[in-house]
């Protein structure tokens, strides 16, 4: 590796300010895989095809597999790492728990970020059914049929139960 | 990793042209889901990027004084479908940026990148079509305008010059102002694939007859085309149900669709004729119309 392909570049990871040298041909999914140790995305095609790899760059869910890592900097970055706080699972991640839409668990790192963007992009709006599918079209799963997974989104925009210990994750505020 | 020897981000339109003049070799790259896919898939081509990828200066939909839509070729398909400018006066476009792939895709690809990889399905280049939008075109020379229908020069190729770039798409305003427009996109799935065949029709109806009708059509052949034939034939038309059979029964004159392993030929032409009708329909329900 000569120095021509490496590039300092700076961004947040999951509100953690870094800078590091890249090597420029790489995937965001591979620096976050490889040179940060990020392995909850999963790469399955490559191609844009599955949605494992989603992560969102400044809110905006992409395919990480199909995005230049040089796009990184200045933004910031959120994968699945950064959903569970304090050893507490996020809304959206304890939903796909208690409605079983996790089997192989493969997908379900692409998921619950394709669920996280949907569910904070339709805050305090009504969703149909055609929209929860539309949103997650981009995702595959070969487990669960995706009902389970369809119920765990409809779940995650259920308004807060006052069941205690649910309703204050922190990450829901911003 | 993908197989790149050079990347330079251009901060704006004129290095990114000076940058292409300076390395022939050089592509450019925006959202990158075609470019990407094809150094995955280890084609050569683009082993030097100019990256253009976020560049503000291509980014947005505006509205002239002389009502002129402009679009920046940096738009993504997201954006379109956000906009409410497009929303309000070119719904076709909502339409077909509603139908490209999944999220993750319409939130990174751009409108400027799926016009110039020539593609013959790219979904907004039909209803481009039928909207006759112009392509600014700017390179070492200036500025140039062009008509969409000039663009394509067959599969995978496309009007640009050394150095050109596709800065912006605009659509006058005696092309869309009281015109109404449907894209209809035919895929095996739902979500998540590319078309079949891809039919736009944009329209203007008074007093009872089709006053001005533009019909286009992706994968109906090489690159996207309008259907000349069918337009001329019923352009004028009283607005009864034989418009539709009319209009159906003259566009297999206007097409050339292939075999390919998506569909046959005559699967295609099967469903370009129907398609004609159903979009017509709609495109007619949304000016308000019924045939009677
Ligand atoms: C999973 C997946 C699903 C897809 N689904 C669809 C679909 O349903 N419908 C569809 O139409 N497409 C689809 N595509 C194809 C692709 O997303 C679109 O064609 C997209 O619009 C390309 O835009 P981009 O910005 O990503 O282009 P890039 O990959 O950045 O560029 C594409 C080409 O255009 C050139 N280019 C880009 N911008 C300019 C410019 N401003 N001036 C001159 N040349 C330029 C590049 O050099 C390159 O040759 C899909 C792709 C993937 C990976
Ligand atoms: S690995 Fe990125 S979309 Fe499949
Ligand atoms: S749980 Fe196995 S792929 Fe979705």
């Amino acid at each position: 590796m000569t120095d021509q392909v490496l590039k300092q570049i700076t961004f947040t990871i999951n509100g953690v300010k870094r800078s590091l040298a890249i090597d420029i041909r790489k995937s965001l999914a591979e620096v976050l895989r490889q040179d940060l140790g990020l392995t909850g995305l999963k790469q399955g095609c490559g191609v844009g095809e599955c949605g494992a790899c989603s992560i969102m760059v400044d809110d905006v869910l992409v395919d990480s597999c199909i995005f230049l890592a040089v796009w990184a900097d200045n933004a910031a970055i959120r994968t699945v790492e950064g959903e569970a706080r304090d050893g507490k699972l996020s809304k959206v991640q304890q939903a796909y728990v208690d409605e079983g839409a996790v089997q192989c668990g493969y997908c379900t790192p692409g998921f619950i970020m394709a669920t996280t963007a949907f569910v904070e992009q339709c805050e305090g709006k009504t969703v149909s059914d055609d929209e929860i599918r539309k949103a997650h079209a981009g995702n595959l799963c070969r487990c669960t049929g995706y009902q389970h997974i369809f119920n765990a989104v409809e779940k995650s925009m259920t308004p807060d139960d006052p069941m205690p210990g649910q309703d204050d994750h922190p990450n829901q505020e911003s | 990793m993908f197989n790149i020897e050079t990347h330079i981000k251009a901060g704006s339109v004129q290095e990114a042209i000076s940058l292409l003049m300076e390395n022939p070799n050089a592509r450019l790259i925006a959202g990158g889901t075609d470019v990407l896919i094809k150094l995955r898939e280890g084609k050569p081509a683009f082993r030097h990027l100019v990256d253009i990828h976020g560049l503000a200066e291509l980014n947005g939909i505006e509205k002239l004084p002389d009502n002129t839509l402009v679009i920046g070729s940096g738009t993504t398909f997201t954006q379109a479908i956000e906009s409410d400018i497009i929303q309000t006066h070119i719904p076709i476009l909502t339409d077909a940026a509603g139908s490209v792939g999944g999220p993750q895709i319409r939130n990174v690809a751009t409108i400027g990148g799926n016009i110039c990889n020539g593609v013959t399905s790219a979904d907004s280049a039909s209803p481009l079509f039928s909207l006759n939008a112009l392509l600014s075109l700017q390179g070492p020379d200036g500025t140039r305008h062009l008509p969409i229908a000039d663009f394509y020069k067959g599969p995978g190729r496309v009007d640009l010059g050394p150095g050109e770039i596709l800065t912006a798409i605009r659509i006058r305003p005696e092309d869309y102002e009281q015109a109404f427009g449907y894209y209809y996109k035919y895929a095996m799935r739902n979500a998540m694939d590319i078309a079949t065949i891809g039919c736009a029709v944009c329209l203007k109806t008074s007093g009872g007859t089709l006053t001005d009708y533009r019909l286009a059509f992706g994968v109906a052949g090489p690159v996207p085309i309008r259907c000349r034939e069918a337009e001329k034939a019923v352009k004028g038309h009283p607005l009864t149900p034989a418009l539709l059979e009319k209009i159906a029964a003259t566009v297999v004159r206007d097409v050339n669709p292939r075999t390919s392993w998506r569909a046959s030929k005559e699967f295609r032409l099967n469903i370009i004729t129907e398609l004609s009708k159903r979009a017509t329909k709609k495109a007619l329900t949304r000016a308000g119309e019924e045939l009677s």
